[in-house]
């Protein structure tokens, strides 16, 4: 059904000011349609009331899973956007309806009542879902752990409480999304505030100490239920893509770095004879680089890593995208069959060492990498920016880079992909793009209860 | 109020309960969607009924009691102002239902549809028929009223029939657990056919994406009809 909806028209990108005290972060209003004048150009842009908020993950206040059977209340617009800041632990509840070009906050929660109200800090991730609005953090007021998730209320934005009850062995924290079909919640681990917040942790990282697991738990009792260890090397357990359809309960997770190899993988994890397991499906190896090309983080390696800071999967559960970060390509693949899936598609943009350009401006040396992807919701159009979080930017890109937002398109069978010519955007200077989300929905935003 | 029309009205708030989606056939229908079958949506029917049926019948066990016990007015007066009052706090503020779970067994699912249907005010929104029904009895028909308690179900049906003129007669038993009881069958009735009705009909034909075009506000008619009833109670 969502797939036949309109569309999008317009984008919504957070900026960060990548050094954190210049200037406020904003959300920048982006014209996407292909007729219009200001077509692949900001059109809008709100600033935040303060600095140094490092804006990241953002999403609605209502989705399809407001539709659910049990508690059906598809009055509920979609119309506010819940912009968490990652480094403040602020978050800023925009209104997109008055006009849509230039969202205004209407209420902002201050760090003050999270810290007092959930224990948590650095607020990351923002689902809708069946009884409210689902935020995740990554850890409390100290920069320590455990991070998990916490509630607003989805009408008055009041922040509820502490969503476990009982989280088991769970500590770090990063992601989170469920099988609505099946009552599961599932989270991924990052690391604690205090270490992401300076900067990747080189001695913390060969000692293994960044998350390598996943968690699965009931979601009516908010209960955890198992854990799933993709083994000690598999470090940094990123972005969850579960099925969109809740009949099949299965969904991929990026990780970033192998300890073994630099390689990056993606991993499916999947239910079967009653119980949910995890296996890796795809493997992507680092490249060998001049490391006098190389930060300096990475130069006792000789090799790039692929870095899978995104992934994203089309709204059929038939392509998923992967982001490599680090080597700069950005890699589509079918996953019809999601135990084997086939690569079908390849660009290169940005990169460490390789720097690929844009079709638009062959001879611009692009800095950054294929990040943060938003897929539209039939699955024709691909977009994406190139920052990852301004700590971590500095460390791989140590030169700094541009922020930009470039699109692909996608033939109708979702096999292959190619770069808009006219659409590579550059933000304001001195200010990068994260999430992106488009007006009406996208891949990323809405959970269903209906297959 | 004669007979004939409460049992009508009482019939009809069923089939209008059951037209509702929050009240149970789109969980039905959602249910049989994710198992890919039709008889996942029959398995829900029962239980969600039964759990209306409850609700129901706990608002006309209490509204009865206190029938029994309190001057007319005074019972008609706060159900009424509350009635329109929570009607018109549902037209302008809805609160999310605590609800999650799809993996529900008969009893999950009689408990979710006795607290969807006493969340709502279903069994309120049958209270102009329940008084209005009792009303004009005196104290005497009253007394008797409670003696014809003690009869068998079905006597009591079957003494119903043979005074269907004699309203004062019925509506003396009225306040009486049994027909109390009747009353809560007869609206459950209405409310599992159309229930069960839709629910097969979307499930087997027209699929989810009607509710794209044609899921207009009901929780707004739910609120206006809770107001009406308020009022209706208030003027009877």
């Amino acid at each position: 059904m969502a797939m036949q909806a309109p569309v999008e028209q317009l984008a919504y990108v957070v900026l960060l000011d990548p050094t954190g005290t210049t200037r406020p972060d904003a959300m920048a209003v982006v014209d996407l349609d292909p007729a219009s004048t200001t077509f692949a150009q900001v059109v809008g842009q709100t600033d935040m009331p303060n600095i140094g908020d490092e804006l990241h993950h953002f999403g609605w206040n209502a989705c399809s899973a407001c539709l659910c059977p049990y508690a059906p209340h598809p009055h509920v617009e979609r119309r506010y956007l819940v912009v968490p800041g990652i480094n403040s632990s602020r978050i800023y509840i925009m209104d997109t309806k008055p006009d849509p070009k230039k969202p205004q906050i209407i209420r902002t929660i201050e760090p003050e009542e999270i810290f007092k109200r959930t224990g948590y800090a650095s607020p990351h991730t923002t689902h809708c879902g069946p009884e409210g609005i689902y935020v995740s953090a990554l850890g409390d007021p100290d920069g320590g752990g455990p991070g998990g998730i916490f509630m607003l209320d989805h009408e008055s934005f009041d922040v509820l409480g502490r969503w476990e009850i009982d989280r088991g062995p769970q500590h770090l924290h990063y992601d989170f999304w469920w099988h609505l079909g099946f009552d599961t919640m599932i989270t991924s681990e990052w690391g604690t505030p205090n270490m992401v917040r300076r900067g990747l942790d080189p001695e913390a990282l060969l000692a293994g100490k960044y998350g390598n697991s996943m968690h699965i738990w009931d979601l009516r009792r908010r209960k955890h239920l198992k854990k799933l260890e993709l083994g000690p090397e598999q470090q940094m357990v990123l972005e969850l893509r579960p099925a969109h359809n809740p009949t099949r309960p299965w969904g991929f997770v990026g990780v970033v770095v192998s300890l073994k190899d630099l390689s990056a993988s993606v991993w499916m994890w999947f239910l079967e004879k009653g119980e949910w397991q995890i296996k890796k499906v795809i493997e992507i190896p680092a490249e060998p680089a001049d490391p006098a090309l190389l930060p300096p983080l990475l130069k006792g390696f000789g090799a790039v890593p692929p870095l899978i800071t995104d992934i994203n999967l089309s709204l059929d559960d038939k392509t998923l995208y992967v982001s490599c970060w680090g080597t700069g390509e950005f890699l589509q693949y079918d996953v019809s069959d999601p135990h084997n899936p086939r690569k079908t598609g390849s660009v290169h943009l940005g990169g460490i060492v390789r720097k690929a350009a844009h079709p638009a401006q062959q001879d611009r040396p692009l800095g950054g990498g294929p990040q943060m992807v938003e897929i539209s919701r039939d699955g024709r159009r691909v977009y994406f920016t190139n920052s990852l979080y301004a700590p971590w930017d500095e460390q791989f890109y140590p030169e700094g880079f541009d922020g930009w937002m470039v699109k692909l398109d996608v033939p109708a069978d979702g096999q292959g992909m190619s770069l808009d010519p006219r659409f590579l955007l550059d933000f304001e200077k001195g200010l990068r793009g994260h999430q992106i989300r488009l007006q009406g929905g996208d891949s990323s935003s809405d959970s269903y209860c209906y297959p | 109020m004669s007979d004939l029309q409460a049992w009508l009205a009482l019939l009809g708030l069923g089939a209008f309960h059951g037209i509702n989606p929050g009240m149970g056939w789109l969980f039905a229908v959602a249910l049989g969607l994710q198992e890919q079958r039709r008889s996942a949506v029959l398995r829900a029917l029962l239980p969600i009924a039964l759990g209306h049926a409850l609700s129901i019948g706990a608002v006309v066990l209490i509204l009865s009691l206190l029938q029994d016990q309190l001057p007319d007015a005074w019972l008609r007066w706060p159900v009424g102002v509350g009635l329109a009052l929570f009607g018109l706090y549902k037209l302008f503020r809805s609160r999310h239902p605590r609800w999650v779970g799809m993996r529900v067994n008969f009893f999950d699912l009689t408990a979710w549809s006795f607290l969807m249907a006493t969340a709502h005010g279903a069994g309120l929104m049958l209270a102009p028929v329940l008084l209005g029904w009792g009303r004009g009895m005196d104290h005497a028909s009253h007394a008797a009223g409670q003696a014809a308690g003690g009869h068998d179900h079905a006597a009591m049906l079957r003494a119903a029939g043979e005074h269907a003129e004699h309203t004062t007669a019925l509506a003396a038993a009225a306040t009486t657990p049994l027909l109390g009881l009747a009353a809560t069958a007869i609206h459950t009735l209405g409310y599992l056919l159309v229930m069960g009705l839709i629910a097969v009909i979307v499930y087997e034909k027209v699929g989810l994406a009607i509710l794209r075009r044609a899921w207009f506000n009901l929780d707004v008619v739910w609120a206006v009809a809770l107001v009406i009833t308020g009022v209706v109670t208030l003027l009877l």
